[in-house]
C-alpha cells in the first residue's frame, strides 16, 4: 500500500479545513507545549452481541455490524495504534459466540485490546473470554506516554453469583434490564486495591485513561448504567491532571466532565438504547452536557449504531463517531471550556431535529 | 403590476402543464427559479437530441437516454452506454423518466438537481467528450433557430446566453417526462381489480413483506416513487473489489484531494465506481452505495444496478433473495448495508414479484422495452 492518506482527518486537513473548520478534531491543533508521544490514535469497537441461534446459526444483524466495524477500522492510513473492544462480544457467554465474534476481530489490522462485558462474564466467570482475547480481566499498560487503565466493572455480590441453580441462569439473570433479580455492577475489593496501588505509582501529570464496560457513574441503576463504587473510584482518579474514562454498555452517545475526569461512551455495533430519561418512571442522571445521539430511522437497520476512532493529544481524547447512515459525530475535549463537547452540535442552536426529537 | 402579471401568467401556465399529476405519482414540484413554459420545454428537448454538443458530433443526451426507450438505451448485449467513438463508461444508463421527482442526480447523487446534472456528460470523456462548453455555447449563440428561441424564452441573446440557460432548458423539458398511469396504479390507487394479474397481486404482497423491498422502494398512501432516495450497499460491484477497497478507496481520496474531477473517475475507472456514494460523500459508510432507483417503467429498462451486470429482472430478485450475492457460494462483500439478508423466497414468489414489477409499466412505454 502507498502512502495516500485514508484516514478521514488527513483528508479533511488537506482539502475542505476553511470549510467545516467548526468540525476539524482538535488532533490538528497543535497545542504549545504538546508532547509529541503523546499524540496518537486508538480504535474502539464495543458492545455487538454476538448471538448464537442454533447450530451455525447466528443472528446475522448482529454479525454483520462487528464485520463492517472491522472492515472500516482496517480502512484507516496510517492504521490506529491498536484497537480496543469494549465488551460483550457475546450475548450469552458461550464459547459459541465468543468464537464466532473473535474469528470476525482476528481480521482487524492493527493489535487487539480487550474489555470484559457482563454478556462475556457471567456464564463461566470470564474464563473463556480470557482464553480467546489472551488477557487478564483488569490490568494496565502504558502507550507513548498515556497510562490505560483497563478495568472489569461488571463484577458483582459473590452471594448474588453463588445464588442460582445453573450458570445458564446467572447469565439469563444479569442480561436482564429492569430485573429486580438482577445486582449492580462493581469492582470489587480487590481490584479497588489494585487500582489504588496502580495509581500510586503513575506521576500526577501522567496522562490517564480508564476503559471499563459500565459507566463510573451513577446514571440509572435500572439498567446497570452504573457502576458501585463509582464515587471512590472517581476519588482516586481525582488528584490526576488529566483523566479520561470511556466506556460501552450504554449503546448511546453520553459524555461528562466531572473535575478534571472526562468522560466518553461508545455506540454499540448491534443496536442502539434509549436514554433513560425518556424511561418516566424511575430517575436517572443522564450528564446534562450530552447532545444525545442523533434519532435512528428504523428503515435503516444499521441507524444508530457505529464504531470510534479516538485521537489522544496532549493527554486528552476526541472519540470520532462513524455512525450508519447517520450523520457522524465528534465529542472531543475543549480546552477552553475544560470539557468534551460536541465539535458541530453542541450549542442548541446548531442541533438537528433527531438530537432534541425523540 | 406588469410584473405581477407575469408572474401569475407564468404560474397558470405551470399549473395547467401539471394540473393532474398522472396516476400514482405526487404534484411535481417545479423550482421557482425554473418554471415550465411551453416553448422552454420545446428548446429543451431540442437541446436534448443535438449530437453538435459532443466531439464527434454524433451523440446526443437522447443517444443514451432514447425517449422512444424508456429514456434509456438500447437493450443489447452491452451493460453500460456507448459514448464518442464507441467508447463504453461504466455506469448502466439511468432512465430520465420520473428522474424530476428524484432528490439527487446520477447514481451517486453526486448532482443536486437536474439543472446541475445536464452539465457534466457534455465534457466526459467517454460520454459526449467536449474538452469545455464553449462549443454549446458557440451552437446555441448563432444558429438561428436556437438564437430566436433563446430570445423567445429566456430574452437573452448573443453574448448573454449561458450554459445556465442551457442547463434550465434540459431540465424543463426532463420534467416532462414523467409517467404513472400503469397497471398496477389502476389496480392500488384507482380500485381498478382486474387491471392486474393475481401473479402480480401476490407478487406485491411479497413486495410488502418476504421480500422486505418495500424499505428502500418506498411508497406513500396516494402515490409511489418507489424509492426511499437514499443510498443502499447490495454487493453489486463492491464484491468484485472488496479486497482492493482499501487501495482504491484511498488512492481515490488522494486523487480527489488532488483536484480529479468525480465525475470522470467514476465513469473511466470500473473499480473506482463501484465505490459508489463514497466518491461523493467520503464517509466509510458510503462504501459501495447507490441510489434507490425507481420501479416503474423497470420491465423496460433493462439491465439492472449500476454496472448493468443483471440481465433480467429475476436475476435481479435472486440476486437479493441470496442475500446480496448474485452467487448464492459468493462471499458477502463486509460492507453490505443492514437490510439486506437472505429472504428464503420459493420460485413461485420469485416469478411473482417480477410479474408485479412489469405492473409498473406507463402506458406510453408498454413496447419501449420490447427485445428485438
Amino acid at each position: 500500500m502507498n502512502n495516500m492518506k485514508m484516514n478521514r482527518r488527513n483528508f479533511i486537513k488537506k482539502t475542505t479545513a476553511a470549510t467545516i473548520a467548526g468540525i476539524v478534531p482538535m488532533s490538528l491543533i497543535k497545542i504549545a507545549g504538546a508532547q509529541d508521544n503523546q499524540d496518537f490514535t486508538f480504535a474502539y469497537i464495543s458492545d455487538s452481541h454476538i448471538q448464537h441461534i442454533r447450530g451455525n446459526e447466528f443472528v446475522r444483524n448482529w454479525d454483520r455490524g462487528l464485520i463492517n466495524a472491522v472492515a472500516e477500522a482496517n480502512l484507516m492510513n496510517p492504521q490506529p495504534d491498536f484497537v480496543v473492544f469494549g465488551g460483550d462480544l457475546a450475548q450469552m457467554g458461550t464459547k459459541a459466540e465468543l468464537d464466532h465474534g473473535m474469528e470476525f476481530l482476528s481480521q482487524l489490522k492493527a493489535p487487539l485490546r480487550g474489555v470484559m462485558g457482563e454478556h462475556d462474564f457471567y456464564l463461566d466467570m470470564g474464563e473463556y473470554w480470557s482464553d480467546v482475547f489472551k488477557s487478564e480481566h483488569y490490568y494496565s499498560f502504558d502507550h507513548k506516554g498515556v497510562h490505560f487503565i483497563v478495568l472489569n466493572s461488571i463484577l458483582t455480590y459473590d452471594e448474588w453469583n453463588n445464588k442460582w441453580e445453573s450458570d445458564e441462569r446467572r447469565m439469563a439473570e444479569m442480561a436482564g434490564l429492569d430485573n429486580p433479580n438482577g445486582s449492580p455492577f462493581m469492582i470489587g475489593d480487590r481490584q479497588m486495591t489494585w487500582l489504588a496501588e496502580d495509581l500510586g505509582r503513575q506521576s500526577k501529570s501522567t496522562p490517564i485513561i480508564v476503559l471499563s464496560h459500565s459507566p463510573l457513574q451513577h446514571i440509572y441503576k435500572g439498567w446497570n448504567f452504573w457502576t458501585e463504587e463509582a464515587p471512590q473510584i472517581q476519588a482516586l482518579l481525582a488528584p490526576f491532571e488529566k483523566v479520561n474514562v470511556i466506556y460501552g454498555h450504554v449503546h448511546q452517545i453520553q459524555y461528562n466532565q466531572i473535575g478534571n475526569i472526562a468522560f466518553n461512551s461508545v455506540m454499540a455495533t448491534a443496536w442502539p438504547w434509549p436514554y433513560p430519561d425518556t424511561y418516566a418512571k424511575s430517575g436517572s442522571h443522564v450528564p446534562v452536557m450530552t447532545v444525545p445521539m442523533n434519532r435512528a430511522d428504523p428503515f435503516s437497520e444499521r441507524d444508530a449504531t457505529g464504531w470510534q476512532l479516538v485521537n489522544v493529544h496532549t493527554g486528552r481524547i476526541d472519540l470520532e463517531y462513524t455512525l450508519y447512515d447517520n450523520t457522524n459525530r465528534t465529542v472531543g475535549w475543549n480546552g477552553a471550556t475544560g470539557r468534551p463537547e460536541d465539535k458541530r452540535f453542541q450549542n442548541e442552536r446548531d442541533r438537528i431535529p433527531p438530537q432534541n426529537h425523540y | 403590476m406588469k410584473r405581477t402579471l407575469t408572474l401569475l401568467a407564468v404560474a397558470l401556465c405551470s399549473t395547467a402543464l401539471f394540473a393532474q399529476p398522472p396516476l400514482g405519482l405526487p404534484e411535481l414540484k417545479i423550482p421557482e427559479n425554473n418554471p415550465q413554459t411551453p416553448e422552454k420545454i420545446a428548446l429543451g428537448e431540442k437541446l436534448f437530441k443535438d449530437t453538435r454538443f459532443s466531439s464527434t458530433g454524433t451523440i446526443s443526451c437522447a443517444s443514451c437516454h432514447a425517449p422512444d426507450k424508456a429514456f434509456t438505451d438500447e437493450t443489447g448485449p452491452l451493460l453500460v452506454s456507448l459514448g464518442i467513438n464507441g467508447l463504453t463508461g461504466t455506469r448502466n444508463a439511468p432512465t430520465v423518466v420520473n428522474a424530476a421527482y428524484n432528490r439527487t442526480q446520477f447514481w451517486d447523487g453526486r448532482s443536486p438537481d437536474l439543472e446541475d446534472q445536464a452539465q457534466h456528460p457534455f465534457l466526459n470523456p467517454v460520454e459526449m467528450g467536449l474538452a469545455n462548453h464553449d462549443p454549446i455555447i458557440e451552437v446555441v449563440r448563432n444558429d438561428r433557430d436556437y438564437s430566436r428561441a433563446f430570445e423567445q424564452v429566456f430574452g437573452v441573446s448573443g453574448d448573454e446566453i449561458t450554459m445556465e440557460h442551457v442547463k434550465m432548458a434540459i431540465a424543463s423539458f426532463e420534467r416532462t417526462a414523467i409517467a404513472g398511469n400503469s397497471p398496477f396504479d389502476r389496480w392500488y390507487f384507482a380500485g381498478e381489480d382486474d387491471a392486474i394479474s393475481e401473479e402480480a397481486k401476490r407478487g406485491f404482497d411479497v413486495f410488502l413483506k418476504q421480500g422486505r423491498c418495500v424499505s428502500c422502494h418506498a411508497m406513500e398512501q396516494d402515490h409511489a416513487l418507489f424509492t426511499d432516495h437514499k443510498f443502499h450497499n447490495i454487493g453489486i460491484g463492491i464484491s468484485n473489489i472488496t479486497d482492493r477497497v482499501p487501495d482504491l478507496a484511498g488512492a481515490f481520496l488522494e486523487a480527489k484531494a488532488e483536484g480529479a474531477d468525480v465525475d470522470v473517475t467514476v465513469l473511466t475507472d470500473a473499480d473506482t465506481s463501484h465505490l459508489g456514494r463514497f466518491a461523493v460523500s467520503e464517509e466509510f459508510g458510503d462504501i459501495g452505495q447507490f441510489k434507490t432507483p425507481t420501479l416503474r417503467n423497470v420491465a423496460v429498462t433493462p439491465p439492472y444496478m449500476h454496472d448493468g451486470s443483471l440481465a433480467t429482472l429475476r436475476d435481479v430478485v435472486v440476486h437479493y433473495n441470496n442475500g446480496g450475492v448474485t452467487n448464492p457460494d459468493d462471499p458477502v462483500t463486509p460492507y453490505l448495508s443492514g437490510g439486506i439478508r437472505p429472504l428464503n423466497l420459493t420460485e413461485q414468489q420469485i416469478d411473482d414479484l417480477v410479474a408485479f414489477m412489469e405492473s409498473l409499466t406507463s402506458p406510453e412505454f408498454a413496447t419501449a422495452g420490447a427485445l428485438p
